[in-house]
């Protein structure tokens, strides 16, 4: 984070802004990473929406484009990463056609970050207070007074104890659990409406865990904020998320009602993901497993690109990408619910 | 303590003392006192040949300094630690996995040298070619191809390296595996893997794992008995299902109550607001009793014994039972 004055008043926060739009609206996102050795598509036509007020989990394994979807909206790719198709609009308005400027204004105010390691994402040399007015003052401007009383009702609200002595002090004199809330409190500050939240509780033990997710539920519920909770722990998501897309290889295989999801996945690679969990309430011999690996982005297989790993596959997988489609209470990209695999 | 007829390991009232005091002209001159952190604090557990005894907890409870202190990578400041006898009557040989598989694997190594290394140290086979037909029968156990020897490390992915670790501690013929969140690096479905092929490993092997995780779903699948630390003690012990289906210290409760269960989203649960104290200034008496809410005065001063309530069920709380 720096230092910075507060912006110019010409922001793209004053166009108006359609009523009742989605928190968050992609639309067959693709993502590309041109190297030398050719063409990586990291991201392939994915879509997904957010409602405000909804928390949306995107699950998946390491590799498969959950967390490159979220830095693509915030439009950190790195590159050579960049957008070759698709458009994000966020609350209603379009954020990939943006220039760095606007863009600059647009995150945080509209659209806030939380990352998986709270140390990283605060600034050893500048105390809590400091990083927290700064933020505040750079989206709403306001004196430093008025900002230090925003900033200590933040901390209260993220359930800091004792918020007017903790402005004081440095990041590494918080717990890695009052780090994150940190984190939040920072991501909250501009009241955006919607928040990134990249593997939030990765890094904390279980207990405190528990605590960061239920923050996250009731300051979703309250502020009418959509959440995007990229992890890759189904419990998380079991816990926290209204509605679940499952990612696998660049794709949303699967994308539905938690509930549903979890209770009667219908693609075969959640099928194998939920059965390769072991079970809290009894104990079973040997755990379903998936064989192999997620190809690497290099080596994407034909057609569906479970098929090298999928008990199920027919020909008709090698040849042709199943598209999402209605299957049972939610939606998945397999031909088995989509005219057979022959 | 409760009798095993054949314990594989023994350990009895074993502390591990660090000393994380400021340099000694630090100390002397800006008079910054010394300061030792207990990161165990007399733990004794038993393991019965054969089965899988599990230590949980969160972060800085003391359970990975268990698991190096049995591997002897770090010597006890107080206790013993013992070993029953192993095959021909030699002492139990201990070996140990690791959490990462990526820094625990030499980069610069075949992978044929990495696993050949502690058969050559230890002599185990006559010559060269014995020792390669060993090194190809290890990575066939353990699920990968023959000529895999001769790559590297970097040309593998993470179950895969995990793999490679578990072919690397067989190779000396252990009769204890102390594992170190064998599993917490990998992603759900190639836990799967390495879990399934551990317990394959025990039964054909006739294995003992001394199991250590955060992930209480994986313990419940893999473990025999189960040990709760929190703050450097053991706050319960006791069989799996037992200790699944009625948790007796506050802090095992807490635990079962916290973690997300994917067949029951949304459930209510009540979160605490507390977190675990830092080990430099434990609370006096009970560790948990700043988060406990059936704390009373007495929990305050002293600290509860690990007490035997039922059929083995141990639990340090002086309310339980």
């Amino acid at each position: 984070m720096m230092l910075r004055q507060a912006p110019a008043p010409q922001d793209p926060g004053s166009q108006p802004v359609p009523e009742g739009a989605p928190a968050l609206e992609v639309d067959s996102l693709t993502v590309e990473f041109p190297t030398r050795r050719g063409l990586l598509t990291a991201i392939d036509d994915v879509s997904i929406r957010i409602a405000p007020g909804e928390i949306l989990g995107v699950v998946g394994e390491s590799g498969a484009g959950k967390s490159i979807t979220g830095l693509a909206v915030l439009g950190l790719l790195e590159a050579p990463g960049r957008i070759a198709k698709g458009e994000i609009r966020v609350g209603g308005r379009r954020v990939d056609t943006l220039s760095e400027d606007e863009l600059t204004r647009v995150r945080g105010r509209e659209m806030g970050a939380i990352f998986q390691d709270p140390l990283t994402a605060l600034n050893p040399l500048f105390s809590i207070g400091a990083q927290l007015i700064e933020t505040i003052r750079l989206h709403k401007p306001m004196s430093r007074e008025a900002a230090q009383q925003k900033a200590v009702t933040l901390l209260r609200e993220v359930g800091i104890p004792a918020p007017e002595d903790r402005l004081k002090q440095y990041p590494h004199q918080f717990s890695g659990g009052m780090r994150q809330r940190v984190v939040i409190a920072l991501a909250l500050a501009a009241e955006p409406q919607l928040i990134i939240a990249d593997e939030p509780t990765t890094a904390l033990d279980v207990s405190i865990q528990a605590q960061i997710t239920t923050l996250l539920r009731r300051l979703c519920d309250e502020h009418r904020t959509g959440i995007m909770l990229v992890t890759h722990d189904m419990g998380v998501i079991a816990e926290t998320a209204d509605r679940v897309a499952v990612m696998y290889s660049g794709r949303v295989v699967e994308t539905g009602r938690v509930e549903d999801v979890l209770h009667d996945p219908q693609h075969p690679y959640t099928r194998g993901l939920m059965a390769a969990i072991p079970s809290l309430h009894a104990r079973s011999g040997t755990l379903a497993q998936i064989d192999g690996a997620m190809p690497r982005l290099n080596a994407r297989p034909s057609g569906c690109a479970f098929h090298p790993r999928c008990p199920q596959a027919g020909p008709r997988c090698l040849r042709e990408r199943p598209q999402l489609v209605p299957a049972a209470r939610s939606e998945a990209a397999c031909f088995i619910q989509d005219g057979g695999t022959e | 303590m409760m009798q095993i007829n054949d314990p594989i390991l023994t350990v009895d009232r074993v502390s591990k003392r660090f000393d994380v005091s400021a340099p000694w002209l630090n100390r002397v001159l800006e008079g910054k006192p010394r300061l030792l952190v207990n990161a165990v604090n007399e733990v004794s557990f038993t393991i019965a040949r054969g089965s899988c005894f599990s230590i949980v907890g969160e972060s800085g409870c003391g359970k990975s300094t268990v698991a190096r202190l049995v591997t002897g990578l770090y010597a006890t400041s107080g206790g013993d630690i013992r070993f029953g006898r192993g095959a021909e009557g030699r002492p139990v040989r201990v070996q140990m996995i690791f959490q990462d598989p990526h820094s625990s694997l030499n980069p610069r190594w075949r992978i044929g040298d990495i696993i050949a290394e502690p058969i050559r140290e230890m002599k185990l086979r006559r010559d060269e070619a014995e020792t390669t037909s060993r090194v190809e029968e290890l990575l066939q156990t353990v699920g990968l191809a023959a000529d895999d020897a001769r790559k590297f490390p970097h040309e593998f992915s993470g179950g895969q390296r995990q793999r490679i670790s578990i072919a690397r501690a067989l190779a000396c013929e252990p009769e204890l595996l102390v594992c170190d969140e064998p599993t917490s690096a990998l992603d759900v479905s190639v836990q799967a893997q390495i879990l399934n092929l551990m317990r394959r490993l025990q039964q054909e092997l006739g294995l003992t794992y001394l199991f250590i995780s955060h992930d209480l779903s994986v313990v419940r699948h893999m473990s025999d008995m189960i040990a709760v630390m929190y703050l450097g003690r053991i706050v319960e012990m006791a069989p799996v299902e037992s200790l699944f289906n009625q948790p007796l210290h506050p802090y095992s409760q807490l635990l079962l109550n916290t973690i997300p269960d994917i067949h029951a989203p949304k459930r209510a649960r009540c979160v605490d607001n507390g977190e675990p104290p830092s080990p430099l200034n434990p609370p006096s008496g009970c560790a948990f009793h700043p988060r406990c809410a059936l704390a009373t005065d007495a929990c305050r001063e002293a600290v509860p014994p690990l007490r035997d309530l039922s059929d083995g069920h141990k639990a340090a709380c002086l309310l339980a039972g």
